[in-house]
């Protein structure tokens, strides 16, 4: 079998088990639209001050909403299928094109993120499960419960007043500082600097939670048979940890990296609020309070939809990892 | 082999969890008499450091943090809990209907499951408080929309190990209702592994209710922890305590729990403990 057909096969597969999931998003964004008090006609009389019913009816008339539910639910369909996402009233402008503003940063935050917590996570694992029984092992296990149970939005606060306010070693707030005009590699190190914060708020869960998990999957490695064999060749325990344990133990990490992803998703909406890092989650918290549905659905959709690309792209780095799982 | 109560109680991190959770328990139970005065009543001036007068200080607008922290205690728990109990109820029921009639049931309900848990669910709780309007139902409503996946993977599993054993096949040939034997025969066989991992989803139910409380989503007129800590981040520069000492509350109480738990956890399956 050639692997690339193979492969590329298993991901047609995946792809076509993701629609019922998009689907069903789109569904739930409906009827939580239609949940939702007030419809866009009422809204747009509301914002010209009163208008005569007759107007609000002709308005519902052009945005289709004097059709039967089904119709409207059919017509939300197709717009969807061309990436139709409606338009934002209070931010005059398409949700799609508001979207795509904030995507580049909220993905930069979860890059950091994801590379920070994974790298940590996975040492202090590592390194807890070498140690295991000692004092060392005590202190990074309590560490990794403690930071499971932080709140993030709290403990970005309480960096901000240690590093920012106190120490003023780092900015509170934004991406780049704006007034300064930084071009080339100044404006790198100020984002990156900006970055700093954010990215250690969101990453204290997800690392404790992989530091947890690596240890356990590190513990469980070492009592299995292909342990006792390698050692009984002669392998240095170096040799046995770096080149066999320690791969084996990460497939359990990288799966629930990619099961957290939705979560990650989640927890930037409030570290971005707390930051005001300018992303798809500071852009949730604000049509929150302007009660701009078609925007927040539509963010709520985009999001349903990283999730589901990255689960995808998960599944096909675990098969590239372990070349046992079978794809056929 | 020691008893589940030695396993348990002997352990040191279950009795430091078992002792503030008491603390927070009663401190919830008995709010109005600890502190009688509503919450939100102006006592003194503002941004007063924690002293003898007020343990713990006054907000921006010269409220009692500490009668803030008493009342917060008791509609965080509540709401983490009633969200946890519906959850919990739900999460059952689809659970054990999945697992106890397998087939293209199972099928449908595992598929509904895995959806919920795949969509983002914190964004989605979000998204449900909005349309719905914040309030106390609303937030318990959404707590456990977004938390109840769990525990029916847990209850399938468990009813699928448990539903072809001999007692359950005895009382289908004694022609008890389905309904009957789910419920007299099969649940309470499932009920370990489920209080461990109701146990957890209340630190987790904490922790939504708090963060959605911080950016202004909680139940409006009830002082809540995350609620304090939203209230007083634009004083972060000059009032530390504003946000620190309710910060301190939630993450001392998920930890309790969450020891708690894996104390519980450890003491149902002794096997596993050395993990």
């Amino acid at each position: 079998m050639a692997a690339g057909t193979g492969l590329g096969r298993y991901v047609i597969r995946r792809l076509l088990q993701t629609i019922p999931v998009v689907l069903g998003v789109v569904i739930l964004n409906f009827l939580l639209l239609q949940l939702a008090p007030g419809d866009l006609a009422t809204v747009l009389a509301g914002e010209a001050g009163g208008a005569p019913k007759e107007y609000i009816d002709a308005l519902r008339q052009r945005f289709g909403q004097d059709q039967p539910v089904y119709v409207q639910l059919f017509n939300y369909l197709r717009n969807l299928l061309v990436l139709d996402l409606g338009y934002s009233f209070r931010q005059s402008a398409p949700v799609l094109d508001l979207l795509l503003k904030r995507l580049g940063p909220t993905l930069l935050l979860m890059g950091a993120t994801l590379v920070a917590s994974l790298f940590v996570g996975v040492a202090m694992g590592l390194l807890a499960a070498l140690w295991v029984r000692t004092w060392k092992d005590h202190v990074i296990s309590v560490a990794a419960i403690i930071f499971y149970a932080t709140p993030l939005f709290w403990i970005g606060l309480m960096l901000i007043l240690v590093f920012s306010i106190k120490l003023d070693w780092l900015p509170t707030s934004g991406m780049e500082d704006v007034v300064a005009f930084h071009e080339g590699f100044a404006r790198v190190v100020d984002i990156g600097r900006h970055l700093v914060l954010p990215t250690i708020t969101l990453s204290m869960f997800y690392l404790a939670l992989y530091a947890r998990l690596m240890r356990a999957s590190m513990l469980e490695q070492r009592g299995l048979d292909y342990v006792t064999t390698a050692r009984a060749k002669g392998l240095t325990e170096r040799q046995i940890v770096s080149r066999h344990m320690f791969r084996n133990a990460l497939l359990p990490v990288v799966t629930m990296a990619g099961i957290q992803f939705g979560s990650l998703l989640g927890g930037s909406v409030v570290v971005e609020s707390v930051f005001a890092w300018p992303g798809l989650g500071q852009l949730a918290y604000q049509s929150l309070f302007a009660r701009d549905f078609n925007l927040l659905l539509g963010i709520f959709f985009l999001s349903a939809c990283l999730v589901v690309i990255v689960n995808l792209v998960v599944d096909v780095i675990y098969v590239l990892l372990d070349p046992r799982i079978r794809i056929g | 082999m020691k008893s589940f109560w030695q396993r348990f109680l002997g352990n040191p991190r279950v009795i430091i969890g078992l002792g503030w959770l008491a603390v927070v328990v009663i401190v919830a139970i008995f709010a109005n008499v600890l502190s009688p005065r509503d919450p939100f009543s102006i006592v003194a001036t503002p941004f007063i450091r924690p002293s003898s007068a007020f343990l713990l200080g006054t907000d921006s607008l010269g409220r009692d943090v500490l009668a803030g922290l008493m009342h917060g205690a008791r509609t965080t728990l509540l709401i983490a809990v009633l969200a946890t109990l519906v959850a919990f109820a739900f999460g059952t029921l689809i659970g054990a209907i999945a697992g106890y009639y397998g087939g293209i049931v199972d099928d449908v309900l595992m598929r509904l499951t895995e959806f919920f848990q795949t969509i983002p669910s914190f964004l989605f709780a979000i998204v449900l408080i909005a349309v719905l309007s914040p309030s106390a139902l609303n937030l318990v409503i959404a707590i456990s929309v977004v938390s109840w996946p769990p525990i029916t993977r847990v209850v399938r599993a468990e009813v699928l190990s448990v539903k072809s054993r001999e007692f359950v096949q005895a009382a289908v040939v004694a022609g008890q209702r389905d309904s009957a034997i789910l419920l007299t025969q099969v649940l309470p066989n499932t009920l370990s592994p489920l209080i461990v991992t109701g146990s957890l989803l209340v630190a987790t139910a904490i922790l939504v209710e708090s963060a959605l409380s911080f950016l202004g989503l909680g139940a409006p007129n009830q002082m809540s922890w995350g609620f304090m800590i939203g209230a007083g981040r634009s004083f972060l520069r000059d009032a530390w305590w504003l946000v620190t000492v309710p910060g301190v509350a939630i993450l001392l109480t998920v930890l309790s729990i969450n020891l708690v738990g894996e104390g519980l956890n450890d003491a149902l399956n002794p096997r596993l403990a050395d993990l």
